[in-house]
């Protein structure tokens, strides 16, 4: 039995400081995922909300609260907060409950409007809470961001102007991407002269935080092949796997590894995809296009090896070749990435598989990815939550 | 300035002993995990079931796995000196414990001084100031 799913219609509300309330976005690309997939939102039969906490007050649970906005009708609803994979999780159980026959019709939806400047922590004197404690010691996330590029730097040989050089490619990328926030070509020399924010990563290295709002509409096979439509692209798995004991990377917000002295180190990135990759039953060389976690221009080049696109260490030496650029063999960021979008935590695994959608119909426009046949998706957040989508046609 | 009250900034992470400053963490009885933060509880090795641990003085000595620092006032709960002055970060791995332990760099360090793999030890020293009181925290300095 197949375990996949179609993605029926995608919708977005662009990204961008537009100072207001979530729900407002969230229903601008929930109603444009529904216009996509030609369905009335009261044959919806399922609501799943990508949560974060920012919105998790009482009165504005993620899932409910959209169902709310967009008419209840009675719908089952589900509300999942799992950081930066919020999307990807509410993704899951909208596959669960469809591959289990207790549904056949869904939608997926994450919305975010966030506060300005950094990610900070709730208030008050909490010395057993991680996060309280790195921030009080001045550990921001782009502390960690630095310190995985340094280490590159120091380990591979990468430069910053590598750095720089993702940057300006991901920009060219999300010139003309409407959903976009900024919709800029940078130079190197641009990403050069901005400001240093955690040595040796400037302010144009680092994302921003966006509001924005994503939206799917999932199905089973036989729901689609009954809509006339058989060829939507398909959800092929889902991986949403805790990391495995000991940590071999510093993550936020830890302020130390575990200790690997009764067991081995295991790379948590790396094992994101790899599940996904076992789940769909295909591997790296089938890959047409990757959507990453670019919260650093540095990170890309770690996620482009962790989804084992070129070998360990050699990323940089992918980019600069230009096979990661749209034209190239493997595009990386096709959508702009983080760098044009800014984050937007509970939409943001979901605008990935949005691209996706778009690449493998051939809807793209300017960034199109000639061919692609299967898209594959990254991200990485908070407290050991992570997350890798596949979509093939 | 004299006539402050001196205290941790968290109380029981950290001490100074005659050998020097260390980290205060544990160590699980039955798989030989270290913890820092310490762990009290549970052994988190899911081949554990470990629910007894010693207090360790951590290594004071390590090779810095990476560095970066803090170009930008960070939020609250930091408490930043006015005007903010930028500080080095250190990510250092201990070797016995097979662990890696971020902290500020010791404030007479500038981020250039830093390299990736040099020696490095643990110091205490001034992490935050208020009218009345000094709050102490551990940091990193490249060893002497």
């Amino acid at each position: 039995m197949s375990r996949d799913i179609a993605i029926l219609g995608v919708g977005m509300h662009p990204w961008g400081k537009w100072g207001r309330s979530f729900i407002d976005y969230g229903v601008v690309a929930a109603r444009a995922a529904l216009r996509d997939a030609g369905v009335d939102w009261r044959d919806v039969q399922f609501v799943s909300g990508a949560a974060t906490i920012r919105n998790g007050y009482p009165g504005q649970v993620a899932g409910a609260t959209f169902a709310q906005a967009l008419g209840w009708q009675g719908a089952q609803v589900n509300t999942s907060y799992a950081a930066c994979a919020s999307g990807s999780q509410a993704l899951a159980a909208a596959r669960s409950k469809i591959l289990s026959g207790e549904c056949e019709l869904a939608l997926v939806i994450g919305s975010d409007t966030t506060p300005k400047g950094f990610l900070a922590p709730a208030k008050g004197e909490r010395p057993d809470d991680p996060d309280w404690v790195r921030f009080r010691l001045g550990i921001t996330n782009p502390t960690y961001f630095a310190l995985y590029a340094r280490r590159r730097m120091a380990i591979y040989g990468d430069t910053i102007e590598d750095f720089a050089l993702v940057k300006a490619k991901n920009s060219e990328h999300g010139f003309e991407n409407p959903n976009a926030r900024y919709r800029k070509r940078f130079t190197a020399a641009e990403v050069a002269a901005s400001p240093m924010v955690a040595n040796p990563l400037r302010l144009m290295d680092v994302c921003a935080t966006s509001d924005g709002a994503a939206a799917l509409i999932v199905s089973s096979l036989d729901y689609a092949r009954r809509a006339g439509r058989a060829d939507a692209p398909k959800v092929a798995a889902i991986s949403t796997v805790t990391p495995t004991f000991a940590s071999a990377m510093i993550e936020m917000p830890d302020i130390a590894t575990d200790s690997a002295v009764a067991a081995e180190a295991h790379s948590f990135r790396a094992a994101l995809p790899a599940k996904a990759y076992e789940d769909a039953g295909i591997g790296p060389e089938d890959v047409s296009l990757a959507e990453v976690y670019d919260l650093s221009t540095a990170l890309e080049l770690d996620w482009v090896e962790d989804l084992r696109l070129c070998a360990r260490g050699e990323a940089a030496a992918l980019l600069r070749s230009g096979a990661t650029r749209v034209g190239g063999r493997i595009p990386v960021n096709p959508s702009g990435g983080l760098a044009c979008f800014g984050e937007a935590v509970p939409a943001q695994a979901l605008a990935q598989v949005c691209e996706l959608t778009w690449q493998l119909r051939g809807q793209a426009a300017a960034r199109q990815v000639s061919g692609a046949k299967v898209g594959i998706t990254a991200n990485q957040g908070l407290f050991g939550h992570g997350s890798t989508v596949i979509v093939k046609r | 300035m004299s006539g402050k009250t001196e205290r941790p900034f968290l109380e029981g992470w950290f001490a100074q002993d005659a050998t020097g400053a260390h980290l205060v963490g544990t160590r699980c009885t039955s798989c030989g995990t270290f913890y820092f933060p310490r762990q009290a509880r549970f052994c988190r090795n899911p081949a554990c079931q470990g629910e007894q641990f010693e207090d360790v003085p951590l290594s004071r000595r390590g090779r810095l796995w990476s560095y970066t620092n803090a170009s930008y006032q960070p939020p609250e709960p930091f408490i930043a000196s006015d005007p903010f002055v930028p500080f080095a970060i250190a990510a250092v791995e201990l070797e016995r414990e097979k662990m890696i332990v971020l902290g500020p760099v010791a404030q007479s360090v500038d981020v250039d001084a830093l390299r990736v793999g040099m020696p490095m030890e643990l110091v205490i020293e001034t992490l935050s100031e208020t009218p009345t009181e000094r709050h102490l925290s551990w940091k990193w300095k490249p060893a002497a």
